[in-house]
């Protein structure tokens, strides 16, 4: 669903799932033989397919999937199962009308054994006809919020039987006996996922600022109300609650442009170490990108949705633009992995690197702060409090007290895990009894990355104007998240009430500082009007009588007179 | 049958959920009533629903219309009223989806605003729908700001008419419900102009459409604005008049007339047009706010207990995922707030009440008061609802995103809400100045309203708190709202001084408070609700079962408050970090017991199948086969694919011959 975004940006297709996955997975996993069959009926389109993993049942765990595909060394064929109603294929883009093969997912049996997810490619729609073959049953799910062009589909089968050779042999194998030959290792398919999820960090920077575009350049062309008394109406961006929407999203914006790049960026280096074998960092970042999906998918999300608010009752019409956004952006909290499931991924990566670091070890990277913790241990009071002399206005001393909220709340989160498991919970319930506390680790420590990240580019602009205006932005995206947040830093003393009160001071004045340069700061995202999509947002802010112009071709002004004046109203009038 | 994972969860309820649904309701002879409206509707196939996802816009509309006829006939059948009591559980039972809502608004105008002689000929027509009428204010360029409307009626005195124009683009109106399409007559709003003076913004009955053949009368034009986010059984429309003459008789003069020679006459108090809006701030709370987030909590809490992944334990079946820590802390504290808003509403309606009695004695002290606080709690219930019923559409996972579910359709509708009715911004700010000057008067030592005496108190304090067992204690925390309020108004009302005394404008000043004075107003709210809450449990006495859970609930709403503002109860150490500890601790120790009566609570609420229309909440829990029938019956699936005889087959044959 979500890889329209790299496979054109913009709006989604039915084929998106043909050549984001059923294309990638085909190179990535069949054998030759099997690319050979494959692959150029594929790229030539004799061949549509679909990428069918999610059941009915069954998303984020995949291990819980029910499809069966059992070997009978007979026929060498697998037969193909869905078993119950939770076990249909649910959701995947495409399958509803427009494939006629797809990669199924499914648990595999042989001998008598079950071996776990492995991939099928299966035929399911009569070539010529398009009709579902016999065993298959196939259809859409039906409509759903946003995504109207897709043919998100089910997938149910029946003894559905495919010849051996149609399993993605290229690591795991079944051979004709049924003997099973394991994969030799798994670590790469991480690399996929870390792909996919730096993909969607991209995406988060880039709907939020399309929402921007729009909102802040419509509250530059909207009057409202007076401040001052018989003055003429200002525009809304002239009031400060309007600036307290919108800039720190602008801030935030940026803040996630970069973060995506630095994840791509870092990625394309590991990725040239992976082919060297050097995979020493992929769980790191395998760890950050599923925090840092879920940080900016919820951002983003709740973000676009102040956007709207802030264009008040015109938000709402599809004229906008933002309502189109939102619904294609917000599914992305829950594809690709369910961004609470995320935020526990990376939360399991911090515990283990803070019990690393309690029991003496080393560690590198982005938690390399939880290093300090052990020079630390002997005072018994908490990490953060001692340490830090924050600077409002130095980004980089900034960085330092988000830095220390990490700390202080992975090691308030670890310690509360610990206690749990010494009233002897079982692992899996101790998790499950601190996954609140564990979760506000990992969002203090995706927090701290981006700001982080942020300051970090700053230096890099070598364009004097546009550092001072990018400094601004980051100090604003820093202090927001500080006045947002303020109970973290006062609880344990990395900031004092004076200091807060500064933080919010501060932001106000920023706010002020930023609005000359608001309207700028979104034109250099650089969005087309096609492409924005919104007759709010134009470019040339002619917006009022383009929403008349976008009006009149509303489906319902086809006839002057609606057919349910004569099918209802008149005959109602007529009667009294 | 019903599934047994759901079965499961009502055979340990707590207390009787038909006890609860009683209470909620008022008394047994209100349930009796509402499920009788809602069997009689339910039960008639004009009015139902079962279609309603795969409807395009258009269909949409003819529907809403056709229901709205038929409801008409409905009620003379039954022999409801306006003024009876089943005529409040209608719309909920119609789950909104019908027309004519604003021909309601246009027969309230003019109850209010008209002359005894206008409601005389105007209401029979409209109460009788010989024409239908609509509610034309919002202009293109002007909502929330009515003194900046720019549509103008000029009186005509050898004509004795007002001559009605849309000078510009921003001028025409749009958005008014029922417009587009469906109505022959609007209430316009307009500055009007008597030779050459400005008089200001008045209301004016205009015809639109022809009564004969519906066609769009001289000077007219008019259409709908477009598809929105939802609403699309409603026609929300645009106007523009060019030259429109009404007699002088059709400007509204309940409080201001024109004279024929063009003397203009004003008399009474136009503080009655606060009450208007008061009143239907009001109302819109409980169908439009608070309905569906009870209903969002039901179906995403019943979903959660008969969806199952991963694995707690090690070897035994998946998990439900309601048994998930991270699970209970989206969608309890939302339940909590469902709750804590539902006993809001009494609170808000009691306080209309009583105003309402003073002002039949001419007496309007109580205005102010009520008018703040309608706006204050318009604002922040919207706002908490909106993104609770979020929060419980992204708590469903993938399945929360079909139509199907019902999430996507009650969230594109509630969020209307922050936006119609009052901007939520500005009415925070409207309540502000209340409390601001409130927070003045008190410190003067004036008499202020009951429910602010607190703001003459303000001082640094301690959370006397000593374990976490004390944050159980509606007293130890409705202290802590009720200080955190007063802290944030008497530091925002500083501060505004501090600006005025250095020689900033009055109003520079007020602009640059106004992000403190928001969240001050919120702040104020907030401990009401908490307050409102304690004290509607602690009446519960008599009913010791669901006082109880009520009180967990209680507690929960008030302690997930604090753990997500922490920042505002640290501030001044009135809350020390052990303390925050201790509250952290408490408000998640209170998710698992909450979770046991997860499902009873919502199962209270009392929604038929066929009012959730959700393929995930059903009251047996059958999810998975529903989503797969509902699906089936999608349009997609009766016919061929049209891209498949287009596109599809040319392509993959042009292919075939190929080979």
């Amino acid at each position: 669903t979500l890889l329209h975004s790299f496979v054109h940006r913009g709006r989604p297709e039915p084929l998106d799932l043909h050549l984001g996955m059923f294309l990638p997975t085909l190179l990535t996993q069949a054998t030759p033989e099997q690319q050979n069959r494959f692959f150029m009926p594929a790229w030539n389109l004799d061949i549509i397919g679909t990428y069918a993993q999610t059941e009915m049942g069954h998303g984020t765990h995949l291990r819980g999937l029910e499809t069966t595909a059992t070997y009978d060394p007979a026929t060498q064929e697998f037969i193909l199962n869905s078993p119950t109603v939770t076990s249909i294929k649910w959701w995947p883009g495409g399958l509803g009308k427009t494939s006629n093969h797809a990669i199924v997912l499914a648990q595999l049996y042989t001998q008598g054994q079950c071996k776990g997810l492995h991939a099928f490619i299966v035929p399911i729609r009569q070539p010529g006809t398009h009709k579902p073959l016999p065993g298959i049953t196939v259809g859409d799910i039906g409509p759903k919020f946003g995504f109207d062009e897709i043919d998100n589909g089910y997938l149910k089968m029946d003894n559905y039987r495919i010849p051996r050779e149609n399993m993605l042999m290229k690591y795991a194998q079944v051979e004709p006996d049924g003997t099973y030959v394991k994969p030799v290792s798994d670590k790469l398919t991480y690399g996929t996922m870390v792909f996919i999820r730096s993909l969607i960090v991209g995406d988060s920077a880039r709907s939020l600022s399309r929402a921007c575009t729009i909102a802040i350049r419509y509250s530059a062309v909207r009057h409202q109300s007076e401040i001052k008394p018989g003055e003429p109406e200002p525009q809304i961006l002239d009031y400060q609650t309007q600036q307290y929407k919108l800039f720190p999203l602008l801030a935030t914006a940026y803040a996630f442009h970069f973060v995506g790049a630095y994840i791509k960026n870092t990625y394309r280096r590991i990725s040239g170490d992976i082919s060297d074998g050097d995979l020493s960092e992929l769980p790191e970042l395998h760890a950050l990108t599923a925090g840092l999906k879920a940080f900016t998918s919820w951002t983003a999300n709740t973000g676009i949705e102040e956007c709207r608010m802030a264009c008040g009752g015109h938000g709402y019409s599809r004229c906008s633009g933002i309502p189109d956004i939102y619904v294609t952006f917000t599914p992305s909290c829950t594809y690709e992995g369910e961004n609470t499931v995320m935020m526990l991924q990376t939360a399991r990566f911090l515990v283990k690197s803070y019990t690393r670091v309690t029991s003496g070890q080393q560690v590198t990277g982005m938690v390399s702060y939880l290093n300090d913790l052990s020079r630390q241990r002997i005072q018994p009071q908490h990490v953060a409090a001692r340490t830090v002399t924050v600077r409002i206005n130095d980004p980089a001393s900034l960085v330092e007290a988000y830095k220390a909220r990490a700390a202080r709340l992975v090691e308030a989160a670890a310690k509360n895990l610990q206690a749990e498991l010494n009233h002897r919970k079982s692992k899996e319930e101790a998790w499950n009894r601190t996954s609140v506390d564990l979760v506000r680790a990992s969002e203090a420590h995706c927090h701290y990355v981006v700001v982080k990240l942020f300051t970090a580019k700053l230096s890099e602009v070598s364009n004097a104007a546009v550092r001072a205006v990018l400094t601004e932005l980051c100090l604003l995206y820093a202090l927001y998240g500080i006045s947002k947040n303020t109970g973290d830093f006062l609880q344990v003393g990395i900031l004092t009430d004076a200091q807060v009160t500064q933080v919010n001071q501060r932001l106000k004045e920023l706010l002020a500082i930023i609005r000359p340069n608001a309207v700028a700061l979104v034109d250099s995202f650089d969005f087309h009007d096609v492409h924005l999509g919104s007759v709010l947002g134009r470019y040339d802010g002619n917006v009022y009588e383009n929403m008349f112009e976008w009006a009149k071709k509303s489906p319902l002004n086809k006839t002057e007179v609606h057919q349910s004046f004569h099918k209802h109203l008149k005959p109602m009038q007529s009667k009294l | 049958t019903v599934n047994p994972d759901i079965a499961s969860e009502r055979q340990t309820a707590s207390f009787s959920v038909e006890k609860l649904t009683v209470w909620l309701d008022g008394g047994v002879e209100n349930t009796r009533t509402r499920r009788a409206v809602v069997e009689a509707i339910e039960s008639d196939p004009e009015f139902s629903r079962e279609n309603q996802y795969f409807q395009s816009q258009n269909e949409r509309y003819e529907a809403a219309v056709r229901k709205a006829v038929h409801l008409q006939k409905k009620m003379h059948e039954m022999g409801w009223t306006e003024n009876g009591p089943e005529y409040k559980y209608i719309y909920r039972a119609l789950a909104g989806d019908v027309a004519f809502l604003l021909h309601h608004i246009f027969i309230r105008s003019i109850s209010m605003l008209g002359s005894d002689k206008q409601i005389a000929k105007w209401i029979p027509l409209a109460s009788r729908c010989q024409l239908i009428g609509s509610y034309a204010q919002t202009e293109l360029g002007h909502g929330t700001y009515l003194q900046g409307l720019e549509t103008t009626a000029v009186f005509d005195i050898t004509t004795q008419e007002f001559i009605l124009n849309t000078p510009k683009i921003s001028a025409m109106k749009w958005w008014p419900g029922d417009m587009g399409r469906s109505a022959t007559h609007t209430v316009a709003f307009a500055q009007l102009y008597i030779q050459g003076k400005c008089y200001g913004v008045h209301p004016f009955i205009v015809q639109i459409r022809s009564l004969r053949d519906h066609s769009l009368c001289p000077g007219i034009t008019a259409g709908d604005i477009g598809p929105k986010m939802n609403f699309e059984h409603v026609d929300n429309g645009f106007l523009a008049l060019q030259s429109v003459r009404v007699p002088r008789e059709n400007m509204l003069s309940k409080f201001c007339e024109v004279q024929p020679d063009g003397t203009y006459v004003r008399w009474g108090s136009q503080k009655i047009n606060y009450f208007t809006m008061t009143s239907v701030r009001i109302s819109l709370l409980s169908d439009e706010v608070i309905v569906p987030v009870m209903k969002a909590c039901t179906i995403a809490i019943r979903y959660s207990v008969v969806r199952r992944q991963s694995e707690l334990k090690p070897g035994e079946q998946e998990a439900k995922i309601l048994d998930y820590q991270t699970q209970q802390e989206k969608l309890l504290p939302q339940l909590a707030a469902a709750y804590a808003f539902y006993f809001i509403n009494d609170y808000l309606q009691e306080l209309f009440d009583n105003t309402y009695k003073e002002i039949q004695k001419k007496n309007f002290d109580m205005l102010p008061e009520l008018h703040a606080f309608s706006s204050g709690f318009k604002a922040v219930v919207t706002q908490h609802c909106t993104s609770a019923v979020e929060i419980c559409l992204r708590a469903c996972g993938g399945h929360g995103y079909s139509l199907l579910s019902g999430l996507p359709s009650l969230y594109t509708k509630i969020l209307a809400s922050c936006i119609y009715e009052g901007e939520n911004t500005i009415l925070l700010l409207q309540t502000a100045r209340f409390l601001i000057k409130c927070f003045m008067a008190a410190s003067a030592g004036q008499p202020v309203p009951p429910s602010v005496t607190y703001l003459a108190a303000v001082k640094p304090r301690r959370c006397p708190a000593k374990n976490k067992l004390d944050f159980l204690s509606p007293d130890i925390y409705t202290e802590a709202y009720q200080h955190m309020a007063g802290r944030l108004i008497s530091s925002t009302a500083a501060k505004l001084q501090d600006l005025i005394q250095s020689g900033v404008k009055k109003h520079d000043a007020w602009n640059q408070c106004t992000v403190q004075l928001a969240q001050a107003a919120k702040a104020h709210c907030h401990y009401i609700a908490v307050k409102n809450f304690a004290k509607t449990v602690e009446k519960l006495q008599t009913q010791a079962g669901i006082q109880k859970i009520m009180k967990h609930l209680c507690d929960l709403f008030a302690l997930h408050g604090i753990f997500s503002n922490a920042g505002a109860f640290l501030h001044d150490g009135y809350l020390s970090g052990a303390q925050m500890d201790m509250v952290t601790a408490s408000y998640l120790d209170l998710l698992p017991i909450i979770r046991k009566d997860a499902v009873p609570l919502v199962d209270a609420f009392d929604f038929t199948d066929k009012s959730l229309n959700s393929a995930l909440g059903s009251y047996d829990g059958h999810v998975y086969q529903r989503l797969y029938e509902w699906a089936q019956k999608s349009p997609t699936n009766k016919q061929m694919s049209p891209a498949y005889e287009k596109y599809l087959k040319p392509l993959l044959h042009n292919k075939l011959s190929k080979l």
